[in-house]
């Protein structure tokens, strides 16, 4: 018989709490091993720029789109653009080019 | 600050997540209408999991009658990646904190809300967090909610522009530290180069997004923590 829908999301959403709620918890005290707290230090920057490259690139439904908006934000985030200026001035780049006929 | 002006101040940063998370729940809502999920189920999902690939594939294992085992291990392999970040957000959080905050702030611990809470310096407040977690989350339900309801309110190109939005603010978050670090920028091109030939190279783009995530971190951090440990000051 197939697992009724509910079970099925309290399944989804209970894993998805626990790998989420167990090291916040488990790891209460500040580490004090430099090795580890370099480690933690540096994966922000890792786990973002796998995530960004080159999953942009097909993001958006066109290609070259994507990668007008990358440049974009690129070249923002290096004069240090916020947040929210950096998204949606390359959300902006990738309506505008998907306009472009022939795109 | 007081308490209210760090949930502000977290509502006013989460801004760009919660235009990124319509786009992208948006899309996960007409999904989960040609799945057979009513409106109220499809938020449901959304608002208890509050993750995006965990999601998507977990619709394919329930219009597959997946068994539980199945769904609870494919969530697990999915999901693994935010014990990285929870691991490396437990060392922003002040020893002061009431404990149960902890309990509170692990359902928020998504890529975005991590990415730009790590981003903060000093302590994270939990209070920043909850008004990230705050639009975040509403920006993914009522998204999933529109989705649903009419596959028809959001232009096409509009959800097409908008998914970049998430890319753009990640983007704005490593960029402005790797300008005062020679390091980070060397981790970000290798972590950038390493991630396209897992994308791209035979046997090696066989592996999951989710694991790629986690080995290269793995990999990467190690070797700069190895190579290049950061002093106290530097943090």
């Amino acid at each position: 018989m197939k697992p009724n829908i509910y079970t099925y999301i309290a399944v989804m959403a209970i894993v998805t709490y626990l790998i989420r709620l167990l090291p916040l918890t488990l790891i209460r005290k500040e580490i004090k091993n430099k090795f580890i707290r370099s480690f933690l230090h540096y994966v922000p920057y890792v786990t973002l720029s796998v995530m960004i490259f080159p999953a942009i690139l097909t993001a958006t439904s066109n290609r070259f789109a994507s990668a007008a908006g990358f440049v974009t934000a690129l070249a923002l985030a290096y004069t240090r653009r916020s947040l929210i200026t950096v998204a949606l001035c390359s959300s902006a780049v990738v309506f505008l080019t998907e306009l472009v006929p022939g795109m | 600050m007081k308490r209210y002006d760090y949930f502000a101040a977290g509502i006013g940063a989460g801004i760009p997540i919660f235009l990124g998370y319509l786009a992208v729940s948006f899309t996960f809502g007409i999904m989960a209408k040609n799945c057979g999920l009513s409106a109220g189920q499809a938020v449901l999902l959304s608002a208890s999991n509050l993750t995006s690939a965990g999601q998507f594939s977990g619709l394919t294992l329930i219009t597959a009658g997946a068994p539980l085992t199945e769904m609870a291990i494919t969530q697990f392999v999915i999901n693994l990646r935010y014990c990285l970040m929870s691991c490396s957000l437990s060392q922003k959080i002040e020893s002061t904190t009431p404990f149960f905050h902890r309990f509170l702030m692990a359902y928020g611990v998504t890529d975005e809300i991590f990415g730009v809470s790590v981003s903060r310096s000093g302590y994270l407040s939990p209070f920043y967090f909850y008004g990230l977690v705050l639009i975040s989350a509403l920006g993914w339900i009522s998204g999933t909610f529109l989705g649903v309801v009419s596959g028809s309110i959001l232009p096409a190109r509009i959800v097409s522009a908008l998914s970049i939005a998430l890319y753009g603010m990640f983007i704005a978050i490593i960029i402005p530290p790797a300008r005062k670090s020679k390091v980070i920028a060397g981790i970000i091109v290798t972590a950038m180069l390493l991630s396209l030939l897992f994308t791209a190279a035979p046997l090696l783009r066989e592996i999951s997004s989710g694991f790629r995530i986690i080995i290269l971190t793995l990999v990467i951090s190690g070797a700069a923590a190895f190579l290049f440990p950061v002093s106290d000051a530097e943090e």
